[in-house]
């Protein structure tokens, strides 16, 4: 009982993140840019059991709200996951991530030879969804396809 | 931009944009300039219009067709032959020399060494963009004349056996003929490589997806004797860090009147050129030899994308 206190436990303004695929939390935290530094108080838990996954993970984050850009981004690592959002401990949205079409000036395309990694230029490098399972993206200059679970790795800062 | 059949926008980036009528359709209209050509009649369709050729990679032969192109429809050209000759060497950006190209001219034709850099230019141009190559990304006007090479050679892409030779992982005009290819069908493409030089896989899955029967493989003897088209490219030097095995790949994939002993009569051996040394000087003299007719069809076929693109074509 203890442990499951531990996971419940409510937050009074913020996020859960629930039904993330087990063992993707901490990428889904390096997608919101949480070190631990920025101050958020933040509850992590994972390999729990979920009816519908099997196994998930899920994350809490007090006093944070969700961006556009943030929200497509998890659901590309995240297909899954639902977004709780908490106000004075109460659940007053849920829903869940949808995988957006294409995602614009969020993600950095890996071919150094891509006209949206030349400096000076002001291409902004735009990814088109390409298949939904498992999630892969296309650069929409060059054509290189990277896999949604990767994403973490080409963040644009 | 008025245009005509699936060219209204005018930017020609990739040959994917194109569905099978639209690239019949060009295919007709590069009939007509044909004749026009061949029977010395003066075009005047692009009398008036300024075609920028912005090469910000150096090149001869895809530069000339569409400047050839241009004149023989009675337009004019600006000419950047090579970074050098632009700002680009002060450090100017593309988006800058695009802006400018665009005030002097109707249309920018690019090639860069960049992916990306022509749907980039579209983006920044309000007149339209032609992809003459952006790295190791897309040639989609090479790759209509393949395809238009082989409609005038056999009167019709679907049905043949293709076999496509040598760097597959690089040749831009291989992933744009193969993504062409999608848009007909032909009976079977073999992707003939050493294993170095494969289709990257994101060429591969797409073309699968879209249908196209193809078959990898390393041996170009095993599937000679079936091939209607032989389309060949070069194997750079700078992909192999070992020279020896550069040698023997190279030897390995040398087209020679030996080699083409056991081929069809009617094989016809396609080449984007400038060929080097992949093609034995005596294979020009065999029946098999297409490359300098499908050259030399690139200036119609490049005369009626720009009549199209630029919305000037009236049918006759």
């Amino acid at each position: 009982m203890v442990e499951k206190q531990l996971i419940v436990s409510k937050i009074k303004e913020g996020i859960v993140i629930d039904h993330i695929p087990a063992g993707k939390a901490l990428k889904v935290l390096k997608i919101l840019g949480i070190e631990g530094k920025e101050g958020y108080r933040v509850a992590m838990v994972m390999n729990v059991e979920s009816r519908k996954l099997g196994r998930k993970d899920i994350v809490k984050i007090e006093g944070k709200l969700l961006s556009r850009k943030e929200l497509d981004l998890i659901s590309l690592i995240a297909p899954t996951a639902t977004v709780n959002i908490i106000k004075n401990y109460e659940v007053v949205q849920k829903y869940k991530v949808m995988l957006p079409d294409k995602i614009k000036g969020a993600i950095k395309c890996p071919n150094p030879n891509c006209i949206t990694n030349r400096p000076r230029e002001i291409a902004q490098p735009e990814f088109i969804l390409r298949k939904k399972e498992p999630v892969e993206l296309e650069c929409a200059y060059c054509g290189t396809v990277i896999k949604g679970e990767e994403v973490e790795k080409y963040l644009k800062p | 931009m008025t245009g005509f059949l699936g060219f209204p926008k005018g930017d020609v980036i990739s040959i994917l944009q194109y569905e099978r009528k639209e690239l019949e359709h060009l295919f007709s209209v590069a009939d007509e300039m044909d004749k026009h050509l061949r029977s010395r009649s003066r075009l005047d369709l692009l009398r008036g219009y300024i075609v920028a050729l912005a090469f910000l990679e150096p090149s001869t032969r895809t530069m000339y067709s569409f400047q050839s192109a241009t004149y023989r429809l009675g337009g004019k050209t600006l000419v950047f032959s090579s970074k050098e000759a632009t700002s680009l060497a002060k450090g100017e950006n593309y988006a800058d020399t695009i802006r400018m190209l665009d005030l002097y001219s109707d249309l920018i034709v690019i090639r860069s060494r960049h992916e990306g850099t022509a749907k980039y230019a579209a983006e920044i141009a309000e007149n339209p963009v032609i992809n003459a190559g952006d790295g190791r990304h897309e040639h989609p006007t090479q790759a209509m004349i393949d395809l238009y090479t082989m409609y005038r050679l056999f009167g019709a892409v679907d049905g043949l056996v293709i076999g496509v030779l040598g760097d597959l992982k690089y040749a831009r005009t291989i992933t744009s003929l193969l993504y062409g290819l999608t848009r007909f069908k032909p009976k079977k493409v073999y992707l003939i490589s050493p294993g170095l030089l494969r289709l990257r896989k994101e060429v591969y899955d797409k073309i699968i997806e879209l249908g196209l029967p193809v078959e990898e493989t390393t041996s170009l003897q095993e599937v000679l004797p079936e091939l209607d088209v032989l389309y060949v490219t070069r194997i750079q030097k700078e992909r192999y860090p070992d020279p020896l095995e550069y040698e023997k790949v190279k030897s390995l994939y040398r087209i020679t009147p030996e080699v083409l002993g056991n081929a069809k009569k009617e094989l016809r051996i396609l080449h984007p050129l400038p060929k080097i040394d992949e093609i034995d000087p005596a294979v020009d003299e065999t029946p098999y030899a297409a490359y300098f007719k499908q050259a030399r069809w690139g200036v119609p076929l490049r005369m009626a994308l720009l009549s199209l693109v630029l919305g000037v074509y009236e049918e006759v």
